[in-house]
């Protein structure tokens, strides 16, 4: 075990992948020579070379595109999207291609490829460096969408969405990335896409979420187990496709669901969340469902007092929590 | 007297005859899908017609047991060039379940075979673009000795993706040829509506690589350019942007009336210019067509077409619950 930060436990991953497997390389801006703008590449252009570290022009279609032929080649390209906020050029490749190329295809053509992307806010970025996207590519079948919340999560899951077949989108908290540190296996190890995490066992109530939120969840939980109120804590992880399983049996253990997003509310990952537990656990429940939020604003503004306003932080989540539990 | 002009090109007369067969192979695959549909058989048509010496006389210029390509929807002459059968087509146009293309999932003029390495495309223009950027980028990561080649109609050099994947490839020198195939509308959209400059391969200026506008109706200039084109590629010297000036003798599609948008005598004028008959002339007069081979050629392909329609029309579709499998790796 070693103590690794988020954004380690990133670089680690994509390290140990390009050693274990040449098909894999990396593309974007600002990846090669400057490692990255939050440096998740540091250190392999040195070690790997220009070819495989490959700074691209600042075009994000192409980067998605050009991957995705690379893919359909049969390399294993890393795709790296400055931020998540600039993913919206790529999109028509993503969704008109990347998803849909096996299936268009009938299973003749597909396209193994990893973008990886930070999002979430809390940082000083304002609209444009601060937002949520995975609901805009959470209607998509054929797509993955993968968010770790921790650095083992981190480096289990991105060696997975490297070794998919399929296309899958990677989100980091940006926040994560030096805030989190934690024991990481030195060991190869990947985790399985797809599957929810239970974070916490509790027995009074349950709180599904996804990303930074975790931690604000962990936080709070923390606090009221010192009133008694025992929280049960379930990571998606993957946001797409959903967990059903895991979603339908956590909601069914304590028959109290708060769901939180950093996302704005609607039409966000927790509002599937929310229609799985209402298809298969009406009887089950003891409350309303409940959902914490990001405000239906176009997106996180800019001044300190705003910003925080518009994020979800430990305490709004205790808050939630406790209403919750008094129901 | 007609002179001579694929010796110099290295295009033996059997080559020639192979052109010409397969230009008209594509050609009247495409005629029988009109009738088809008019007669209300298949849904939908959309067409190779006046853009076949361009498709073909490429695809022979290319290595067609090693290139990638990235055709659009126009491309039955690439994809027939290319290993596609008159079987595999007619499958598709009836959207049947051996279609090789999508198992009929998609309309007809959607390629893909990846054993003949013919890139699946989608409806959406010049994303193929990108995509043969890609895989070009792979075979030079690989060390490999092919080229990408990828088309696009006129009008689809507008889109964000010909100027992101023309400058990636131009920046990374990689090997890729781009045709253009411009057959003069984007649909009901004249050339000079749709482009500021004053033809399109000018552009490959800005992206660091050759480019030229040929006669899109010779499929002997289309060789000789993308033949060229091949061997910088391979040499290093990076991709290249060829615009093939061609003409559209149908509507965009059979969804199409084009009455509303050109005139009849404009169509009449492009096709006698039809490659179909200027290079048979062309063959007949150096006595490489003789009569003889051509009531060959035509009895052939018409028995290849009849076939075709009649296994593709026979064939079954695939079960309605097939809608769910291969949207992921099953395992």
């Amino acid at each position: 075990m070693t103590v690794m930060s988020y954004i380690q436990a990133i670089t680690t991953a994509l390290r140990e992948e390009m050693i274990r497997d040449e098909k894999v390389f990396i593309l974007g801006e600002d990846v090669g020579v400057k490692g990255g703008v939050f440096r998740a590449t540091d250190g392999l252009y040195e070690e790997f070379g220009a070819e495989r570290v490959l700074d691209t022009p600042l075009a994000e279609s192409a980067i998605a595109g050009v991957g995705i032929g690379a893919a359909m080649y049969g390399m294993r390209p890393v795709a790296e999207m400055q931020f998540a906020d600039f993913i919206l050029p790529a999109v028509n490749q993503i969704i008109s291609e990347a998803a849909k190329i096996r299936y268009r295809s009938n299973n003749d053509w597909n396209v193994p490829i990893t973008i990886r992307a930070p999002y979430g806010g809390g940082v000083h970025g304002a609209l444009y460096h601060s937002q949520s996207l995975e609901s805009i590519f959470a209607n998509q079948p054929g797509l993955k969408i993968v968010m770790p919340s921790t650095p083992y999560d981190a480096k289990g899951l991105l060696k997975a969405a490297i070794r998919d077949n399929d296309p899958v989108l990677f989100f980091e908290h940006k926040r994560a990335y030096r805030l989190l540190k934690a024991d990481v296996p030195e060991e190869d190890y990947v985790l399985p896409i797809g599957k929810a995490d239970i974070k916490r066992e509790g027995t009074d109530i349950t709180i599904i979420t996804y990303g930074l939120c975790i931690h604000f969840a962990l936080q709070a939980a923390e606090k009221l187990a010192e009133e008694g109120i025992d929280a049960h804590i379930v990571d998606l992880r993957t946001v797409y496709p959903l967990d059903k399983e895991a979603i339908i049996a956590a909601a069914k253990k304590t028959g109290k669901v708060l769901l939180i997003t950093e996302d704005n509310k609607e039409g966000s990952i927790i509002g599937e969340v929310a229609a799985i537990i209402a298809e298969n656990c009406l009887f089950d429940l003891d409350a309303p469902i409940m959902r914490l939020a990001g405000p239906d604003v176009p997106a996180m503004p800019y001044s300190p007092p705003m910003e925080k306003f518009f994020m979800v932080n430990p305490d709004k989540v205790e808050k939630a929590m406790r209403e919750l539990a008094e129901f | 007297m007609t002179i001579n002009r694929h010796d110099a090109l290295g295009l033996s007369d059997a080559d020639v005859l192979e052109i010409y067969r397969t230009m008209l192979l594509a050609r009247k695959v495409d005629e029988r899908m009109w009738l088809l549909n008019r007669s209300g058989k298949i849904p939908f048509v959309i067409s190779c017609q006046g853009q076949e010496a361009a498709q073909v006389g490429a695809s022979f210029a290319l290595n067609r047991q090693k290139d990638y390509v990235a055709p659009y929807y126009r491309d039955l002459g690439v994809v027939l060039a290319f290993g596609m059968t008159a079987k595999d087509l007619m499958l598709s146009a009836f959207a049947k379940a051996e279609d090789p293309n999508s198992a009929g999932r998609q309309m007809p003029g959607h390629f893909g075979q990846k054993k003949n390495r013919i890139i699946t495309g989608s409806s959406p223009v010049t994303t193929q673009i990108p995509h043969a950027v890609g895989v070009a980028l792979a075979g030079k990561m690989e060390k490999q000795d092919f080229v990408s080649f990828v088309t696009l109609g006129e009008g689809s050099s507008n889109q964000g993706d010909f100027h992101e994947g023309l400058n990636f490839a131009g920046v990374h020198k990689l090997p890729v040829i781009t045709m253009v195939e411009n057959n003069k509308y984007a649909i009901s959209v004249p050339f000079e509506k749709q482009i500021a400059s004053e033809n399109v391969s000018i552009r490959a200026k800005s992206y660091g690589m050759f480019g030229e506008t040929i006669d899109g109706t010779d499929p002997l200039a289309v060789y000789a350019a993308i033949k060229q084109a091949r061997e910088r590629a391979l040499n290093g010297e990076g991709p290249s942007l060829i615009e093939a000036i061609t003409d559209r003798f149908t509507a965009h599609s059979s969804d199409d009336d084009d009455r509303t948008y050109r005139e009849k005598e404009e169509v009449e004028e492009a096709k006698k210019k039809d490659s179909i008959i200027t290079f048979a002339n062309y063959l007949r007069e150096l006595d490489v067509l003789t009569n003889e081979i051509e009531q060959e050629f035509n009895r052939e392909i018409d028995s290849i077409v009849n076939e075709a329609t009649d296994y593709a029309e026979n064939a079954p579709y695939a079960a309605p619950e097939d809608a769910l499998k291969h949207v992921y790796e099953e395992m």
